[in-house]
């Protein structure tokens, strides 16, 4: 067993560990921060696949911005205990059967049907996901793409903006 | 060498999982969008393995675009989930039920 394959399995246990604690945890906020690590689990995954780029990135934007987001909604509208009321009855077992079907179809196919098809992980060049490399293809080959992603960002700000508009002001 | 990739498609398919029976089970709005954000990232981490196993960047490119996605998607989300608290004064996923046939 190797050093790489041990951290592998210490970190998958840490992310599936605090996704089910965003589950069942009764307090939104605990839910964030289950989830923020969460998230920076998976971006130390993302550096041990040489994706140093993208990991800065979901540190930064998503562990960061996003989780930001998150918090100020819910400490905002007081919402850290909204569950009131009864469950339907059925609804947590159906989920858990349903999940657990998922689970078996999905493990069928990765680790039986796929096996001979799926390449494995060889070394590759230092480079490989370094911020100079991502940027040459994102500039080049996914130049457009990239330019309609700022269109879209712009978008949903307008739209944030005026779904949250107070109405009452603008009529006097 | 290092870790089989059937290994980190197994721990996304997890990840995936667990975000899909937290929008099924959970009622309170925010969780509910926090798991649709778990589904979104473990998206991602079967991306990144794929662009590792097969030496593509265009894996993390797209990686790239799917956060740039889910920040707009986020940011129109909870300008909803405002704007129903303001009407509703709850974020609870039974209230929300006025388009009910």
């Amino acid at each position: 067993m190797t050093q790489e394959l041990i951290l592998f399995f210490i970190l998958a246990a840490v992310a599936i560990v605090t996704a089910i604690s965003m589950l069942v945890s009764k307090n939104s906020i605990y839910a964030v921060m289950f989830l923020v690590l969460n998230f920076v689990t998976v971006a130390v995954l993302y550096l041990l696949l040489n994706a140093a780029f993208i990991a800065m990135v979901q540190v930064t934007v998503y562990a960061g911005a996003i989780m930001v987001l998150f918090l100020f909604v819910i400490m905002l509208l007081g919402a850290e205990k909204a569950e009131k009321g009864k469950d339907l009855p059925w609804q947590g077992p159906l989920a858990i059967l349903l999940g657990g079907a998922l689970v078996l179809e999905l493990g069928y196919i990765i680790f039986s049907q796929q096996r001979g098809l799926l390449p494995g992980i060889e070394a590759v060049s230092e480079s490989f996901g370094s911020p100079a490399s991502i940027g040459d293809v994102l500039f080049n080959r996914y130049l457009v793409p990239f330019e309609v992603t700022s269109i879209l960002l712009l978008v949903a700000m307008v739209g944030a903006i005026i779904l949250t508009r107070d109405e009452r002001e603008e009529k006097s | 060498m290092s870790i089989p990739t059937s290994y980190l498609l197994a721990l996304s398919a997890m990840l995936f999982i667990i975000g899909a029976v937290g929008v099924l089970t959970r009622r309170n709005t925010i969780v509910i969008f926090m798991s649709i954000e778990l589904m979104l990232n473990s998206a991602n981490l079967a991306f990144i393995t794929f662009a590792r196993a097969f030496e593509s960047l265009t894996g993390q490119v797209m990686v790239f675009f799917v956060i740039a996605v889910a920040a707009a998607e986020v940011a129109v989300g909870l300008a909803l989930i405002v704007t129903i608290f303001k009407s509703k004064r709850s974020i609870d996923i039974d209230q929300i039920s006025d388009l009910r046939g």
